[in-house]
């Protein structure tokens, strides 16, 4: 174990680099403190009575735990004119996130695997043109699509948020499995083919068997993405079918009554319970998909 | 590279040759309706006088001649540029601090790691919202501070219009900045230890060894966490609306929350679809030669 230290820059000899060992901790401790601050913050404000924030600081930490806040946040908070909590908006979301994550996923594997293991004239060209799509600022089809939305009847609805979220998934979707097939052997197609199976056989039989990996890494992606998005939950949708994200602000920014703070953070901390989840459960596929999220795979 | 066995002319067989491109067509219309004719839309409103309802009379450049007139506009824009150098600054410097002492063979990597990530997995949203509260001059920080003794310390910076911008900074680096640390981890685990070896033997200083031969083999890993968090910067608007909401007045309006603003709110389509196509060209201007210096690279 000793020996296999000598690849690392830092290695342990004599004082000096003891003390250097203390002072790297102290700075990842540093940090891990200012990225949990936030988070300890809001659990603890959550779980306070107003009285109680209003006599305390920041970090004083609850005296006596109060959930009030939580069950306010969840079904009798006021969004808008609505005082149902969170609860219907979060249903909301799971109805528009499950599909939208499902079908940008499966369009997106059957794309990547059509553009890399069945390349035809033009293939890279398609793929190109449908990847610059995953980078565009969505200010500049936000007009156009809620007018396709009204002429669709969609205006406003669960099913439009779907259909908008699969449209512009759809290219990080073929992304992450343009990446993925590219490193799967071409031979293992060719001898299937050999054996007589076709485009869809070796798809289902072969391909999708071992991208099981490729999967979970899109769907976490597409999961965070779709859940967390604000933009065309705001612009798209009105009152009743406004996904959580948007509840969420509603409730934080309303102008009216008094300013309940626990009430936002336990609303903030249940909006983002989903993705946190995620997060925490399978945390390596997540962090695999941002960096394919860096174009390169 | 579809290879079937030569053999006469078969209905079945042609199709089954041209699956690929019929499964791949629909998405790629898709794509061309959606992404690209969804553009054309904007760009072409952007040259007419559109107003409440979007009109096709073409009239030239008169849009984006009342967009630069609009003082709003500039503010927009100059918060944009404060917003987007600080975040990729202090990002990228964070970043690079964290991924270099977490490569020192540090035990718990994986839990500091979780922990330095998880801000990322969280919507701008929620973000917004608890930052929003601790930054809040009456409960926030500074009664803590002052709490703590220093009677005289003020931080009222999300409700004073020249600072409330550095608050939106605060905020995104809270969350972007494990993004940063995981980009430039991933490329310090991809350089060759051979090459680091060589350099102790060498004598060379851990100091010496980073900045003259880890750093720039890492330029690459620079150019693409620079892009992607310019890219995270000119499209930020969540931030923007759950933390200051564009104010106080516009003083942190930035150009997508002003897109907004006037699309939605103001009902001046014109303006709205000129200053999108800003924001477009913006985008094209940064990501177009990364994407297709990547692309070659991977071709």
């Amino acid at each position: 174990m000793r020996a296999r230290r000598t690849s690392g820059i830092v290695r342990p000899k004599g004082l000096r680099s003891t003390l250097m060992r203390a002072l790297l901790f102290a700075v990842l401790g540093l940090f891990c403190l200012y990225y949990l601050v936030p988070l300890v913050v809001m659990v603890s404000t959550s779980l306070k009575t107003l009285a109680e924030i209003r006599e305390g600081t920041l970090l004083s930490l609850p005296r006596a735990i109060s959930f009030e806040a939580w069950a306010k946040a969840w079904d009798s908070a006021c969004v808008g004119v609505r005082c149902d909590g969170l609860r219907p908006f979060m249903w909301n979301s799971i109805a528009m996130a499950v599909p939208a994550v499902l079908l940008s996923t499966a369009l997106g594997a059957i794309n990547g695997y059509a553009l890399t293991k069945w390349r035809f004239p033009g293939a890279d060209w398609i793929f190109a043109l449908i990847l610059f799509g995953a980078f565009i600022p969505f200010q500049v089809i936000l007009l156009p699509m809620a007018r396709t939305l009204g002429l669709l009847n969609l205006a406003g609805t669960v099913p439009g948020l779907i259909l908008v979220h699969t449209v512009y998934g759809l290219a990080f979707t073929t992304l992450f499995f343009r990446n993925f097939f590219v490193g799967v052997s071409n031979g293992i197609v060719q001898a299937a083919q050999v054996d007589g199976a076709g485009f869809f056989g070796i798809f289902f039989r072969i391909v999708l068997p071992m991208s099981i990996p490729a999967i979970v890494v899109t769907v976490i992606w597409q999961f965070t993405q779709i859940w967390n998005d604000f933009l065309f939950g705001v612009a798209f949708t009105v009152g009743d079918s406004n996904p959580v994200t948007v509840a969420l602000n509603n409730i934080v920014n309303t102008s009216t009554g008094v300013k309940e703070y626990n009430v936002d953070m336990a609303a903030a901390i249940i909006a983002a319970l989903p993705t946190m989840l995620v997060y925490v459960v399978a945390g390596a596929y997540f962090v695999r998909g941002l960096s394919a999220g860096a174009v390169k795979g | 590279m579809a290879r079937s066995p030569i053999s006469q002319f078969s209905p079945a067989r042609w199709l089954e040759r041209r699956l690929p491109v019929i499964v791949v067509s629909p998405l790629f219309a898709l794509s061309l309706f959606f992404v690209y004719g969804f553009i054309a839309w904007t760009a072409y409103i952007s040259f007419t006088p559109s107003g409440v309802m979007p009109v096709y009379d073409f009239q030239g450049l008169a849009q984006y001649e009342r967009l630069w007139a609009t003082p709003r506009w500039y503010v927009a824009i100059k918060n944009l540029f404060i917003f987007s150098s600080l975040f990729i600054a202090i990002s990228m410097a964070i970043g690079i601090l964290l991924a270099i002492l977490l490569d020192q063979r540090v035990r718990a990597e994986g839990l500091i790691r979780t922990v330095y990530l998880y801000p990322m997995a969280l919507s701008f949203i929620v973000t917004g919202t608890v930052w929003k509260w601790m930054l809040n001059p009456g409960l926030g920080l500074q009664r803590l501070m002052r709490e703590a003794g220093f009677e005289n310390f003020t931080f009222d910076w999300l409700v004073n219009s020249h600072y409330a911008i550095y608050t939106l900074v605060i905020a995104a680096v809270w969350q972007s900045s494990g993004y940063a640390m995981a980009l430039f981890l991933a490329g310090l685990r991809s350089v060759d230890d051979e090459i680091l070896k060589a350099a102790a033997v060498d004598g060379s200083s851990p100091w010496k060894t980073y900045t003259s031969i880890v750093l720039p083999i890492l330029r690459p890993v620079f150019l693409s966490t620079v892009i992607i968090l310019a890219h995270l910067a000119i499209k930020s608007f969540d931030l923007v609306v759950a933390l200051t909401g564009g104010g106080p007045g516009y003083a942190t309006d930035m150009p997508a929350t002003f897109m907004y603003a006037f699309a939605f709110q103001r009902s001046e389509l014109g303006v709205a679809a000129a200053s999108a196509t800003m924001m477009l060209m913006t985008i094209i201007a940064i990501i177009v030669p990364y994407l297709y210096s990547e692309l070659r690279k991977t071709a």
